[in-house]
């Protein structure tokens, strides 16, 4: 009998561990509830926000002429304002031609190359921050959506690679941000991992970085082997934590610590 | 040039005291890091910030290194008369950058 | 290793392995090992006192009048926003001349050193800085009459545990 307890109480244990590996809607905190009063004003006021200075480059760009085509982003898009309204809240979409899903970064590129014809952007390069800075403000105060089942591929590989133990470390990104999240890893508080803010204005970095830029960092610091910026690996845990993300509110370009 | 985020008041009354904020794209470089390889990054800072109000220096400042990455400076003004504040950034390798705001005074 | 990864983020030089080969290497080589200067990590308070004397020229500093702002427990020592405030009635005859900021333990102990006067209305500057480490940090005042005036701020740096590549 007593055997028999222990065991339905394991069986319970190993139960509960499954379930929570999935953030419920119902928990979300973005990682702003956590920052610092300081930090909070930093992203609260346009005049305060660093990545401002990105935002404003973004939107002379948009006006720029680039290319063999010799177009803007405006001439085909207009007034980013509208056109770009809620853009970035359902990136990475999924990309019919490339039957994959594109992130933001992705889909400028794909512009620059088709109808611009002229060479991608690289990764944190000041014009493709600035680019996604712009756009990504256009979805500011709307909540993330992940709706489109041709994603749902995607969104089930970046789920695998949320849940998988590497790197020396043998974590996984569950382990701290489903299951150890408001706790502290050194002096810092471990967020949930959201990219409802993204590209950031990182504090550490002194820059602003893409949302690849921060799960790379993530990455090393599990001393993992690390994904190449771009990879369709990034791109599908980008999808996953959008979906994990869904109804959030967008506040990009976000403050960090 | 430099990317510059300059928040003034438009309009003011006479006497009003009134709050200057600026931000200035540069990366505030130290000259105290190193490469991998052990090269010493040079220093690349801003080390001058000068505001005037038609044409007369209401404010200036010294930056060090340790001054963060795209400097925010916020200092306050009595504004006095109508014309332009005008800031200027100035720097390692010959940086220079300058911003003009028109202000009604009332 | 948060701390090195810290001190190399502010821009600290850093003593690694491959520093100590060297320092070995030059030793066997005898005749540069004579020319080889550590650099400290950082200022000392000594390094802080000095600057100051340079800012004041010697003369007494009194603590009061200064408020400087900082949050006592800063997020990331890379970007710590401060403020400054004196008591003054910021009139031609008595006014606040300079405000300076000093910290004890970085690299280099100035921060930022600010000329108003009058015009201002009010004394007050804000701005952000670096601090590489848990410290002290000083504001100082210079007032019209010559009159130096001070605050300082103990703050403590939480240092992250990820790192990231250089990239």
């Amino acid at each position: 009998m007593r055997r028999a307890v222990l065991f339905a109480a394991m069986l319970a244990v190993i139960g509960s561990l499954a379930r929570a590996s999935d953030l419920p809607p119902d928990k979300q905190r973005s990682s702003y509830q956590d920052m610092a009063p300081a930090t909070r004003a930093m992203q609260d006021a346009d005049t305060d926000n660093p990545a401002m200075l990105w935002v404003l480059d973004g939107e002379a760009l948009w006006q720029t002429k680039a290319g063999n085509a010799g177009r803007a982003c405006a001439d085909c898009h207009g007034d980013a304002k509208q056109s770009m309204r809620g853009t970035a809240a359902r990136h990475p979409a999924f990309d019919e031609k490339l039957n994959a899903p594109v992130n933001l970064e992705g889909r400028i590129n794909i512009c620059r190359t088709e109808q611009q014809q002229t060479a991608p952007l690289p990764y944190e390069s000041k014009e493709l921050l600035a680019l996604s800075a712009y756009v990504a403000l256009q979805s500011r105060g709307l909540p993330i959506e992940s709706r489109d089942p041709r994603l749902e591929p995607a969104i089930s590989a970046g789920r695998a690679e949320f849940m998988r133990r590497q790197g020396q470390l043998n974590l996984g990104c569950v382990h701290c941000h489903d299951q150890r999240f408001g706790e502290k890893l050194a002096g810092s508080t471990i967020p949930q991992g959201h990219p409802n803010g993204y590209p950031i204005y990182r504090l550490e970095w002194q820059t602003l970085g893409s949302l690849q830029r921060r799960l790379r960092n993530c990455l090393t610091g599990m001393r993992a082997d690390n994904y190449p910026l771009g990879s369709p690996e990034l791109v599908a845990l980008e999808t996953y934590l959008m979906r994990r993300a869904r109804g959030m509110t967008v506040e990009s370009p976000a403050v960090r610590p | 040039m430099a990317r510059a985020l300059i928040n003034i008041p438009p309009k003011a009354k006479r006497g009003e005291i009134i709050t200057i904020r600026t931000l200035i794209s540069h990366h505030m470089e130290t000259g105290f890091r190193y490469t991998t390889t052990g090269t010493q990054i040079p220093r690349d800072i801003i080390t001058t910030f000068v505001a005037t109000y038609n044409g007369e220096e209401i404010f200036r400042a010294d930056l060090f290194p340790a001054i963060a990455a795209n400097p925010f400076i916020t200092f306050t003004t009595v504004a006095t008369e109508s014309g332009t504040i005008a800031l200027s950034w100035s720097g390692d390798n010959g940086f220079a950058a300058t911003e003009q705001v028109q202000i009604t005074v009332e | 290793m948060t701390l090195t990864c810290k001190h190399d983020e502010i821009g600290a030089p850093k003593a690694s392995r491959r520093d100590a080969l060297r320092l070995i290497g030059a030793a066997a080589v005898g005749s540069t090992f004579a020319t080889l200067r550590i650099q400290p990590l950082s200022a000392s308070p000594a390094e802080m006192r000095t600057a100051l004397e340079r800012i004041t020229d010697g003369k007494p500093v009194t603590a009061g009048r200064v408020k400087l702002e900082i949050p006592p427990l800063v997020e990331n020592g890379n970007t710590v926003p401060i403020t400054v405030t004196v008591e003054s009635a910021m009139t031609a005859a008595d006014h606040v001349r300079a405000i300076h900021v000093v910290t004890e333990k970085n690299p280099q102990p100035n921060v930022i050193s600010c000329r108003l006067g009058p015009r201002a209305g009010r004394a007050m500057v804000s701005t952000r800085c670096r601090l590489s480490d848990t410290q002290n940090v000083i504001a100082l005042a210079e007032m019209s009459d010559g009159s130096f005036w001070s605050d300082s701020v103990s703050v403590i740096i939480t240092l992250g545990a990820c790192l990231e590549d250089l990239i």
